[in-house]
This record gives C-alpha cells, structure tokens and sequence, in this order.
C-alpha cells in the first residue's frame, strides 16, 4: 500500500484538464443547524473526469458538505453553480435530475434481490402497450451484465443475489448504477471505510473508470492513503471550514494527514507513534 | 442470454447444477409439499380422493383459502401483514348481503359497493400503519376485533336480532352477474365429456362433476395475475423492494407508501371476494365467517415460501400452500385418521416450512 502514496501508483490518473471548466462549484458555503455553525464558509469545484478527495476527521463537516452538495441540506449561505448557472436545490431529486449522484454507505440495495432488480429499482424500463407494460427484463438482465463487466464484475448471473457479492462488489455496483443513470458528478460517501484491502483497491480502480468516461467523482474519506490513490486534487476540511485545495504531486501525506488533525497535536501523537499513522 | 459479454468466466465458479437453480425458486417448499401430501394419501387415503370429483371437493376450500393466501403473500413480500382479513371476510360478507337482501340491490351495485368498502377498510389499516410506523402485525389485531365486533353488531341491526342473514339465494336469482360468483363453470362441457364417456356420471346420464367451481377459476386467476404482476411489472420489483428495505427502496425513488397502502388494499378486496363468493354459494352470511381465516392464509403464504421478513416469496408458492390445506383438511376424511389430526399436521407444516425458508434465505443472502 505504501507504493500507492507516491507518483507512481498502479492506478493511471486521467490528465485533469486544468482548463475545464467545473461541472459544479460551490462558493463559500455555511450551514448552521440552530446555534451551530456545522459549515463555515467552504467552497468546493468538481471537474469532469478528475477525482477530487474531500478529507476530513469525524465530524470536521464532511457529511453535512455532501448532503448539501446532494441536496438534502440547503446552504444558510453561499452559492452553488452548475456548469456556471446558478443552481438552488429544493431536493435530492433535483440534484439526480442535474446529474448530482450519491452513493451513501449504506448503499441503497437490497441484499434478497438480484443484482438486475437493484440495478433498475425504481427506475424500471418498460416495453409493450398499455395494458400488457410490463418490465423489459431481457434489456434489464443484458444491461446489467454488461455494465457490471465493464467495472470488472463477473456475475455468476444476472439473478445473482446482491447479498452474494462482497462489500466492495456491491459498491461497485451502486457506482455503476449511478453511472448509468447519467451522473456527471458523483459522490461517493466513505466508500472505502468498511472495506478490506483487496476490496479497497478494486474500489478505487472503480473509481479510476469511472473518471475516465468523463465523469467528476468527489470522493470522501478519512483515509489519507485511499484518498493519494486515486485522487487528483485535494480538500481538507476541519473544524467547518476549508483548508485549502492542493493538486496531487504537491502535497505529501504527512503534510495531509496534518491538516485533518488540525496542526500541532497530531504532529506529536505522530512523534510518539512512530509515524505510522 | 447467448451474450457474448458473458465470454468471460471466473475460474472460481463452478457450473450451477440444476439442483442449486432451483434450490433458489421460492415456491420450491410448497411445491415439494404438494408431493409429499399427494403420497401421503395416495398410500393410506380411499382412491376416491383422487377421482374428479374428489379433486374438486378438496380444490374448492383450496381455492377459498387460496384467495386470501394470495393477497397475504403479496402482502408479506411487500412486508407488512394483515391480521385482519379473516375479519374482513365476515365485516364484506354483512356489508353484501345487507346489499343484497336488506337494500334489495342487484349485484351489479351490490358487488362494487362491498368490494370499495373493504379497499376503503384496506387502505384505512394502511394508512395507520405507514402514518404512525407502528406494526403493521399490531395495528391489523386491533381490526381483527374491530371488524369481527361491527360484523356482529351489524348483523344484528340488518336481520333483527339473528346473527346469521338469510335470504342471500332468493335475492339473487336470476341476476346475469351471478355465474360469474357463485356455481359451477363449463357445465355444457361436462356435460359432453359425460356423454361421450370420458368423466363419471350418475346412473341418469348426468355427471357427477356438473363443472369447475369458480371460486377455483378465481384462484387461478388471481395466482396467475399476482406472479406476472411481481416478476414482470415495475410495481412488482417495487414490492419486493418496499419489503426488503424501506429506506433502500424510497432512497432509490420507489413510492413504498403508495405500495404498501395498495396492498393492504389489495388483501382486503381478496376478503371481500372470498365473502362475496361464499356468501352466495351459502345463500346467508353470519358472523363466524372468515374465522382463523388470517392465520391459515398466513400459513399457506409461509409455506409458499414468504418470509415473515418481508421483501421474498412467491404467489405460486402460496397457491401450492393453499392446495396443501385443502388436501389435508378434506383428505383425513377419505383415511382412517382421526379428522383433528388436521391441527397437528398444520403446525408441523408451517414448522418445517419455516425452517426450510429460514436456509433458504441464508443460501440467497450468501452464506453468513
């Protein structure tokens, strides 16, 4: 895993194009919950086909950030535009129809049903006429295999239970089902953290697909490592606020691993560890 | 799927057997049931039972129980249960014979009405449930006894005193509507087959199965109706997501209230059914009707391979289930048996049933 941290990893980074313009930017973003300040002015802008890590310790606002990304939260203050139009959330409808998805941990699947019915659940395709619509379940099955190959998943079948696949298969499979849905941002919520380390590489060489056909990924972790992986710039939050963004080969993980912890004290618990935290 | 995306293999996995394919069929217990009954009183019952007309004796309090088991399966998959339609049953027979004899309606009012008060009764019970979160297991027990209670008291109100409403059979003679309820279909065919020698017939040239009772045409139907509506609609993939996990399911845009609501909806118009076809074959409604009739459809859907869990099942499965009452409650009468064996071998049933889907999930879910 240590070889991950430096340039040259096993994942191939697609060239952010600095001038692209941002899908979505967020500008000094507050939430406050009552009398307390949960964002304090963040601000935040996702590329098409760069992976931008947001980093953080428990409860440095991570959480509440993406909620409001998706649209569950709206801001208290600041503005969020989409390919440069001012944008206003009422739902997390609205922000699936803006292309806005999230995948949260616990992953919107049901485990008895099989892979194909949670791929399409909610969102079904139909042939035939009025009476007889029925679910096109030929498409359904085929789509869902093929996606799945795609990401590098071999369904024993498309009937395959979702409560078969490993904790690292059913995220890839909540990924791909973003993506085939249309997400031009997506969101992933710590998809990492309860993940073995095998699991977690398949994980992020997901996410390196899915960066490539052009999407923005915006992925959350507390894992500084995941994050060097894949990542392709940088955000720190603490404490409700930003620490700044750095571009990947600009930053090292100590310099990282600091700024989540907050500076100083982390700087000593290191000392005493051994630094290998 | 001749596709070639799936060109790829994983070394890892071994060709599934068709065993292991149909060890995932959830109807598989019920099916296997249904053998294993069939067996059991090919062995030790008079070889009448299996005649024709033995068949429709034991297929028609199939198909009666059957209904309901449907509706309570497709309930169970969408998670939530209804403790309530045996009651329902009684509460829909009232509501149609005081249609019937006491307004003097004809069927085509008579029936429509009971079936919308029962849907109105459904969606009441849903709504509770889905308002308050409470169970839905709770909040159908207190209707058991509200509905049992006003079909009391109604019958009471409509025939003067009696709690038995006579008079449903006079009423209805000769409305056009009532074949479609109440005896025996096919008849011309029968007759026919009778008289070219293919089914039995009494010594006067008429057959000793004069048609198939429609109660088991309904049966059918609906079974036929409830598995494409689950395996080929959206709304069935809805359901059995509303049942596998609420928050999954409404995260990923399904409408579970509305599911859910439609349900409870749908149970209650299979007891209503029930109600209007028993109501007319008995010629009176009183207000034991529909008695323990919850639990038993509850069982056949849990034979049929539901779990109590919700979000997995099968409408076949719980049509076989259905089956398997009939022919244990009609077939001790052709053995030796003692007839109350019946409640013995009902709780071993659901017993074994209940283990049996307890691995099978295991198996779906992956082995943990």
């Amino acid at each position: 895993m240590t070889q991950q941290m430096t340039e040259d990893t096993t994942f191939h980074h697609g060239s952010p194009q600095d001038a692209a313009k941002p899908i979505i930017e967020m500008q000094n973003i507050e939430k406050h919950f009552g009398n307390i300040i949960a964002l304090a002015g963040v601000s935040f802008d996702v590329k098409p086909g760069e992976c931008h890590c947001l980093l953080g310790d428990n409860g440095a606002g991570k959480s509440t950030f993406i909620k409001t990304m998706s649209g569950v939260h709206k801001p208290t203050k600041g503005a969020i535009t989409i390919d440069g139009q001012p944008m206003n959330f009422d739902s997390p409808r609205d922000a699936m129809e803006a292309g806005i998805a999230t995948v949260f941990q616990d992953l919107a699947m049901i485990p008895l049903m099989s892979v194909t019915r949670n791929f399409f659940m909610g969102r079904e395709p139909l042939k035939g006429s009025k009476p007889f619509r029925r679910m096109d379940i030929e498409m359904m099955n085929q789509t869902t295999v093929e996606e799945m190959r795609k990401m590098g998943i071999n369904l024993r079948g498309p009937d395959q239970a979702v409560g078969t696949l490993s904790g690292g298969e059913r995220q890839t499979v909540a990924i791909a089902r973003a993506v085939y849905f249309g997400a031009r941002v997506l969101i992933l919520d710590e998809p990492t953290s309860a993940l073995g380390v095998r699991q977690t590489s398949n994980v992020l060489a997901t996410i390196d697909r899915v960066r490539k056909q052009g999407v923005g990924v915006v992925f959350i972790s507390h894992n500084v490592r995941h994050a060097l992986a894949v990542g392709d710039r940088f955000t720190v939050l603490n404490r409700g606020k930003t620490l700044g963004t750095a571009q990947r080969g600009q930053i090292t993980p100590e310099e990282l691993q600091d700024l989540m912890a907050g500076g100083q004290e982390m700087a000593q618990l290191e000392g005493s560890l051994g630094g290998t935290v | 799927m001749a596709d070639t995306a799936q060109t790829v293999t994983d070394e890892r996995l071994k060709q599934e057997g068709f065993g292991a394919r149909l060890m995932k069929r959830p109807e598989l217990g019920a099916i296997a049931g249904v053998i294993l009954v069939t067996t059991f009183f090919l062995i030790t019952a008079d070889s009448t039972m299996f005649t024709l007309s033995g068949i429709m004796n034991f297929m028609t309090p199939a198909a009666q129980l059957g209904i309901l088991a449907i509706g309570a399966a497709m309930l169970m998959i969408g998670g939530e249960f209804d403790l309530s339609i045996g009651s329902m049953v009684a509460f829909a027979g009232l509501i149609f014979g005081a249609c019937v004899v006491t307004l003097g309606l004809p069927l085509i009012l008579a029936i429509p009405l009971t079936l919308a008060v029962a849907a109105g009764l459904g969606a009441v019970n849903g709504v509770i449930v889905l308002k308050t979160g409470l169970p839905s297991f709770i909040v159908t027990l207190a209707f058991l006894f509200i509905l049992r209670g006003a079909s009391l008291v109604g019958l009471k109100l409509a025939s003067g005193g009696s709690t038995q409403l006579r008079g449903v059979r006079d009423a209805i003679e000769g409305d056009w509507l009532a074949p479609m309820f109440s005896g025996d279909a096919f008849g011309p065919i029968f007759a026919w087959l009778a008289q070219i020698g293919l089914i039995d017939t009494f010594k006067n040239g008429t057959p000793k199965v004069p048609g198939v009772p429609v109660e088991i045409l309904w049966f059918i139907a609906l079974a036929l109706v409830a598995t494409y509506v689950l395996l080929r609609t959206p709304q069935g993939n809805w359901i059995f997501a509303s049942g596998g996990d609420r928050n999954a399911a409404s995260n990923s845009g399904v409408p579970v209230r509305k599911v859910k609501i439609s349900l409870f909806m749908v149970t209650a118009l299979c007891g209503a059914l029930v109600a209007i076809i028993t109501v007319m074959d008995a010629g009176s409604t009183d207000a034991r009707r529909g008695f323990m009739k919850e639990f038993e459809a509850i069982i056949a859907a849990v034979i049929g391979g539901c779990l109590l869990t919700g979000g997995y099942g099968s409408a076949i499965g719980a049509f076989f289930g259905a089956i398997i009452f009939g022919m244990v409650t009609i077939g001790l009468t052709y053995t030796d048996f003692d007839q109350d064996w019946f409640q013995i071998f009902l709780g071993g049933m659901l017993l074994i049933a209940v283990l049996f889907n307890n691995y099978i999930r295991k198996r779906v879910t992956g082995e943990r």
